[in-house]
């Protein structure tokens, strides 16, 4: 096999000059992990709340709710891209549409949307499921002692359904992150569009391809970690994920 | 809003997207699901098998594939096959491959990691008195497996794999990166062709809503026929 193998490209100055091909990738996990997060905000606000809706005996609001799954469920994430970046611009009112098409960043900012609301009907199945989870005398009772609906919610059913769907929250975490990559289509600079570039740049495939994999890996075992221990923390005594119960059996 | 909407492109282009480019997309999502539903199987196999280094080499595959994103693998196959290929006939530069076979080995090997959680779930859900009566008979392992366990485990995980087959549907769409003619990226090229992108990427989000709509709706009809027979 003809490959010349050159794992010192990390050093050497790359040609969008940022520095070094290692400082590219990792100004390419910045905006990574900045898409993620700021997209994992607002699909985690958005899902519980569609998730919530979709239990409640509202008919309308649960057919609401099962239609915005739906929606965002059967589109694939990299049309969905598209939409927001080269259809919804065009549609709005023209002043708005050329704003959007101008802001700083726009690729970053479109990602971030359509990240999010393609998670947050992930998130929504989640919570619904969480929720649906749990018995039904819960609600029951929480009504007898004179609460309102809003208010079983808020102090009874969501803080375990919460704890329930954290194990499938934890993934949706790490997906939304591996989805992140998708935008490299609409032009952001992320970890794997870096690795592409340095490729197309200095020819070594395999090193920044292999690179990009190690940090994706480091990335996902750190929050991992991370999760491991918020479930701990949130573990409601008695119930599965609660430590100090299995050290007693 | 819609007032310079132009159906005539839609009209114009609809036969070549739908029967080369949505045919493309369908053609790598059964065959790919096929062999990612054989290979995962074997993986599973190996997963829960008792010689420890085989499951050790399995599990971390599956999670090494797991954790990168599809669209940093659909980079390493496209860039590793020519090379792979050509050390395995011993040629001396990268052999060209097409980008169907490309496309194949990527979700092939991709959905194998997905198919194999799916086909260990449905393994360990057959009670272990089933496979210890199958061996008290005089069964060896792979009539154990192919007769007694993986025709049950199939037949509970067959709405989970169809779901899984509706996200596969989904993402071969990201064949667009490397440029391989699957329905988004002959829909992007009309669109830019003619400059008429809102109307293309409407046309293909809803032909993409209604198909899955339409499967998601009979996988949980299925879901719903096959639940309570156990």
């Amino acid at each position: 096999m003809n490959y010349n193998w050159n794992w010192g490209i990390f050093w050497e100055l790359s040609p969008d000059a940022s520095g070094t091909y290692f400082q590219t990738l990792m100004n390419g996990l910045g905006w990574t992990l900045a898409t993620a997060l700021v997209a994992w905000v607002i699909a985690l606000i958005l899902g519980v709340v569609v998730g919530t809706v979709r239990t409640t005996p509202i008919v309308w609001a649960v057919r609401l709710g099962n239609a915005y799954v739906e929606l965002f469920r059967n589109i694939p994430l990299l049309v969905q891209m598209f939409l927001w970046f080269f259809v919804v611009p065009e549609l709005l009112p023209k002043e708005m549409g050329n704003w959007l098409k101008q802001l700083p960043n726009a690729s970053f900012w479109t990602a971030v949307l359509s990240l999010a609301f393609f998670t947050s009907a992930r998130v929504a199945e989640q919570v619904r499921a969480g929720i649906e989870s749990l018995p039904r005398g819960q609600l029951a009772a929480g009504t007898a002692l004179g609460l309102t609906l809003p208010q079983t919610y808020r102090y009874v059913l969501l803080p375990m359904a919460i704890r329930i769907s954290l194990p499938p929250l934890t993934s949706e975490f790490l997906n939304i992150i591996k989805n992140s990559s998708v935008a490299l289509t609409i032009g952001l600079m992320e970890l794997t569009a870096r690795a592409r570039s340095m490729q197309e740049f200095s020819f070594q495939v395999f090193e920044a391809f292999s690179a990009a994999t190690l940090i994706y890996l480091a990335v996902n075992g750190v929050i991992v970690l991370l999760m491991h221990g918020i479930e701990r923390k949130a573990a409601v005594p008695g119930y599965i994920g609660d430590r100090s119960r299995q050290n007693h059996v | 809003m819609f007032e310079n909407f132009d159906f005539d492109v839609i009209a114009r282009t609809w036969q070549v997207l739908i029967f080369q480019g949505l045919a493309f997309t369908l053609q790598v999502t059964v065959l790919s699901m096929t062999g990612g539903i054989v290979l995962g199987t074997l993986l599973a196999m190996m997963r829960l098998s008792s010689i420890k280094s085989m499951a050790w080499l399995a599990a971390s595959y599956v999670n090494l594939l797991r954790s990168i994103p599809l669209v940093l693998v659909i980079f390493w196959i496209y860039f590793l096959v020519p090379y792979i290929g050509a050390w395995v006939i011993g040629s001396q530069t990268p052999i060209k491959v097409g980008a169907f076979t490309s496309a194949l080995v990527t979700f092939v090997l991709f959905e194998a990691c997905y198919a194999c959680e799916i086909m260990r779930a449905g393994i360990k859900s057959i009670p272990s008195g089933q496979s210890g009566a199958a061996y008290a008979l005089g069964m060896t392992y792979w009539q154990v497996m192919g007769q007694v366990v993986l025709p049950q485990a199939l037949r509970n995980m067959t709405p989970v794999l169809l779901t899984q087959t509706i996200v596969l549907f989904q993402d071969v769409s990201l064949v667009y990166i490397i440029s391989l003619p699957d329905f988004v990226t002959l829909a992007s090229k009309v669109a830019q062709r003619d400059g008429r992108l809102v109307e293309m990427y409407i046309f293909v989000a809803v032909v993409y809503f209604a198909i899955c709509l339409l499967l998601s709706f009979w996988v949980k009809r299925l879901q719903a026929r096959t639940a309570i027979v156990r």
